[in-house]
This record gives C-alpha cells, structure tokens and sequence, in this order.
C-alpha cells in the first residue's frame, strides 16, 4: 500500500515540477530570472501579467484560440455523433475500410499539410479565420471523436433503441431525448480530447492564421525580440494558456473519471 | 452486437466523410502534385517524374532521419507504455483524490504545444533552470542540452515522458474501473498472486484501451514537431532532427516543394504500414 503510494506522488511531484517553475518565473522580472538561480520570486511582480492584460494583442490571442477551439469541438462532435452511431448500429458497404480510412487521418503529419492547407484554404477564401483553424483542426478531432462515440455507443445495449421504436419514438426524437443522455459521459469525453486536442496544437493554427485570429501560441513567438527573450512575459503567457484548460478538466472532472469506464475508452 | 444491415447509413456518415475528405484529399493531391514535380520561383513547374522518391531513398540524411525517428518513437512507446500501467494500477479507485489525480495528470496534456517545448528549454538551462541547476550544482554532473547530444537526447524523452504518459495512465485507468468486483473476489478465492490476477485478469481488460493508447502514442510521437522543435530546433548538430523536424527545414526552410512532397509521402506511408501493423496485430487477437 505504501509503495503504490509513494509511486504516485513521485509522478504527480514529477509533473508538477516543470508546471511549478513555469509559474513561479512569470511572478519575477526577466532580470531576476537573467541573474541567477531562485525557487522562489525574490522581487515579486505582477508585471508581466499586466501587460498581458492590458495590450490587446495579447488578450485577442486567447480569445481567438478559444473561439476556434470552441468552433472546432462544436463542429466535430456534431457531425462524428450520427456517425459514430452509423458505425456501432449498422453494417453498411465499406463500414470497415472507412473505419480504418478516418483513423489514418490522425497519422498524416500536420508538418506535411501545412502548406497545402495554407493554399487550401486560402483558395476557398478562409485564411484568418477562426473557422479556418476550426475546419482544418477537424482532420485530426473528427476521427477521435468517432472512434470514442462509437465505443460509448456500442456499451449501450440495441435493446434501447428497439424498445423506444416500439413506444412510438421517431429516430430524432429517440436520438435526443433518451440515446444522447444515455451516452453524455462519452460525449463529455470526446469533447474534452477535442478541445485538447485542438487547443494545443499550434503548427496548423499558426500556418493559416495572420493577424485577425492569430492563436496565443503564436502571439508568444513576440516574446523573442531583438532586445533578447523576455523570460517572464513568455512565461506569464504559458502560465496563462494552461487555465482554459484547467478549467474545462474541472468542468469534465466526473466524467473522466466515471465516463472512461463506461464505454471502451 | 449484432448490427443491421442498413446502407442509408451511410447518409449518417456523410458530413464526416465530407470534412475530413476536404482536409485530408485535397491536401494529398496537392502534395502528390509537388512530388512528381520541380519548382521555380512561384508558378514554374516541370515533370520531374520519380527523381525525388529515388534520390531521397538513397539519401543518407532521409536514413539517418528516419533511424532517429524510430528510435524515439521506440524509446517513448518502451518507456510510456508500461509506467502508465503502473501508475494506473497505484492510483486509487475510489474517493476523494481520484479526481485529484486525473485532474493533475491531465494537466500537462493541456499546455499548448510549443508552451512545452519553451517550458523545457528554461527548466533545463545550466544556470538559471531548476533543473539545470539542481544537476550542474547540487548534483555535480555535467549537463547541457544544447552542447551535448547525449543529454539532448535524454532531455526530449523526459519531456515527452512527462507529456504524454498521462495520456496512458487515463486510458488504463479507465479499463480497470470497468473491472467488475466479483473478478477480483474470484481471483481471492482462488488464491491467485497479484501478478496472475494481473496478467489474467487485468490486463485483458485493459486491452481494448491499450490498443488506443499504443496507436496514439505512435501515431502521435512518430508526427511529433513542435516541442522538441522549440526544445532544441534539431541540435545540436543534426543529433535530434527528427523526421518531421527535418521536414519542415527542407519544405519552408530551403523551399525544396518536391523533395520535401516527396518526403511527406513516404513519411506518410511508413506511418500507415506501422500503424496498420499495430491495428491489425491488437485487433487480431479479440478472435481468440
């Protein structure tokens, strides 16, 4: 029992550890930072999160990630829905091979597509828009989110569905009603992995982003400027990403810890 | 489950298969076009045919790419794969500090991708990094990322450790809850030792995330880019230029369309046969 334990908290020591560092640098001066070694800030500063806050090129960062990332899991758990319940209820010509054919999409190196998705979208008139980034985060988040439904959705017995028909249910009303509830916690899962997913990757989100919905990972790029790195404002900033997301692991507490169990994820 | 036989599903799958077509086809038919062709200025191309193909197969940057490429992603499936098995089986089932746990685990996920990479590069400097400084002063050992290829090495897989092994312990996690009590109870009658009620109970259980786990985390550490991009931007020296690191330098740095296409398809396909490989090999055994 002790052991177990022990090996926990070493991991946990061991996760936070960088996450602690991160956050104490953003309170001190990128002068302190310069100077030496410190655990703790010596001369506190709210400084570097002022100016976050203050200049709008840095708070527009968020809001535009947070907007695209929100665009994007609204998008891809609405469409990977009724088709992840196409896959777990139905046989259908091909059901396998496409199956397979989404996940290979997960694989394609978002360092290859960056170009063509710059022309690509550029052609189709999005570049700098929020849906841009929304849509072409949609390769990646669209195959999770089927390939987890469909696992939630095959946990829930065919039983139900037959049992509604019988009672005079119509497919969306059965759908809506009493499937989408019964299967919230993996809905609640896949949402989450498609805003992680999203809301870290960079790479896509800066290649078709210039000004208007410029993502706060590549606004943090201006930290590096002629006069050299600006230590603190870069971390502050990090700091500050990491909130979102902390907050919507608060929100889908519950259902990673019961929704897993549930379904095959 | 039995399913029903029923094409108009078909019709469910259609928005799906309309996005992702238009992000994944589109984008393929371009690079193909570049891979077959040579590039001058911005709109002058000629048929090259398979040049790029042959050259960067027998191109010993590409190998010694590649080779790094697999190292790594051998080294994390090695070292992830099997601690998040075994913090998932430390953790507690139930009560207060489940959440707690999930949720300081799934922290590091959530940090945007090149925030790692820049949250390492500091953790790690020689003097002023709490890492950096815990091992050059108080530990007395020598180590500098940026001159030395061996410690370059090992500071990309610690942050990669420290990434993603989240990413399996919340997977394995999740197949042992779904682990009825009375397997368990059986197992204690039995007398089985806590390695057989393991390996028979539950890692079996836990093979359906398992696959998922190991698929992700290949997939996902053979494409990875930015963060040992930021760490290290590849050095020093070429020692982690990884595949797509070396990618990128070719396709934006040096504006080689062709060979970096070219390159992009051959990365592609070994990603697919790898990741096939895998599926078919875990989905295999279900039958039995």
């Amino acid at each position: 029992m002790q052991k177990r334990h022990l090996i926990l908290i070493l991991y946990i020591l061991f996760l936070l550890l960088p996450i602690y560092w991160l956050v104490a640098m953003s309170f001190k001066t990128t002068n302190e930072i310069l100077s030496g070694f410190s655990l703790f800030p010596q001369t506190f500063t709210l400084e570097n999160y002022e100016t976050i806050f203050t200049d709008p090129s840095w708070y527009w960062g968020y809001i535009n990630s947070i907007l695209y990332v929100s665009i994007n899991t609204v998008i891809s758990v609405a469409v990977a829905l009724p088709a992840a319940y196409a896959f777990s209820r139905y046989s259908f010509l091909g059901d396998k091979q496409l199956f397979f054919w989404l996940l290979t999409n997960r694989m394609a190196p978002a360092a290859v597509f960056a170009l063509p998705f710059f022309q690509l979208y550029s052609a189709v008139g999005l570049f700098d828009t929020h849906l841009a980034v929304a849509l072409a985060h949609c390769l990646f988040n669209i195959p999770l989110a089927v390939w987890i439904l469909e696992g939630f959705m095959s946990g829930v017995p065919k039983e139900l569905d037959e049992t509604a028909y019988v009672d005079g249910y119509s497919f969306p009303r059965f759908f809506v009603t009493i499937f989408l509830p019964s299967i919230s916690s993996g809905v609640g899962v896949a949402a989450f992995f498609c805003f992680m997913f999203s809301w870290v990757e960079l790479l896509l989100a800066k290649t078709l982003t210039a000004v208007a919905a410029k993502p706060i990972a590549a606004t943090m790029t201006k930290t590096a400027s002629s006069a050299g790195y600006e230590l603190g404002l870069l971390a502050a900033a990090g700091t500050l990403t990491i909130i979102p997301g902390a907050i919507v692991i608060y929100f889908v507490r519950n259902y990673i810890a019961k929704g897993f169990a549930l379904g095959r994820v | 489950m039995m399913k029903t036989q029923n094409q108009k599903a078909w019709f469910f799958v259609l928005p799906v298969l309309v996005l992702v077509a238009f992000n994944a086809l589109i984008p393929m038919m371009t690079v193909v076009n570049y891979s077959v062709q040579e590039t001058f200025g911005n709109n002058l191309f000629f048929w090259q045919g398979l040049d790029w193909f042959e050259k960067l197969l027998n191109s010993d940057r590409f190998h010694a790419a590649l080779g790094r490429q697999f190292l790594f992603t051998g080294i994390i499936l090695a070292i992830e794969i099997p601690l998040g098995i075994i913090i998932a089986l430390c953790m507690p089932r139930k009560g207060f500090w489940v959440p707690v746990c999930l949720v300081t685990m799934a922290l590091p996920m959530l940090i945007p991708w090149n925030v790692v990479g820049a949250m390492w590069n500091i953790f790690t400097l020689p003097d002023i990094g709490l890492l950096g400084y815990l091992m050059n002063h108080t530990l007395g050992v020598t180590y500098n990322m940026t001159q030395d290829p061996l410690a370059a090495w090992i500071t990309i897989v610690v942050m990669d450790v420290w990434h993603w092994t989240s990413l399996v312990v919340l997977l394995s996690y999740a197949g042992l809850v779904s682990i009825p009590d009375a397997y368990y109870q059986a197992a204690k009658i039995d007398g089985a030792s806590s390695w057989s009620v393991f390996r028979y109970i539950q890692l079996p259980k836990m093979k359906q995330v398992l696959t998922i786990a190991i698929l992700l985390r290949f997939m996902d550490s053979f494409n990875i880019y930015t963060e040992p991009f930021v760490l290290t931007g590849g050095g020093p020296g070429n020692s982690t230029t990884l595949l797509s690191i070396d990618l990128v330098k070719i396709a934006l740095g040096q504006f080689d369309l062709g060979p970096a296409a070219a390159m992009s398809l051959i990365y592609f396909a070994i990603t697919l046969l790898v990741s096939w490989l895998f599926y078919t090999l875990m989905t295999k055994n279900d039958a039995k």
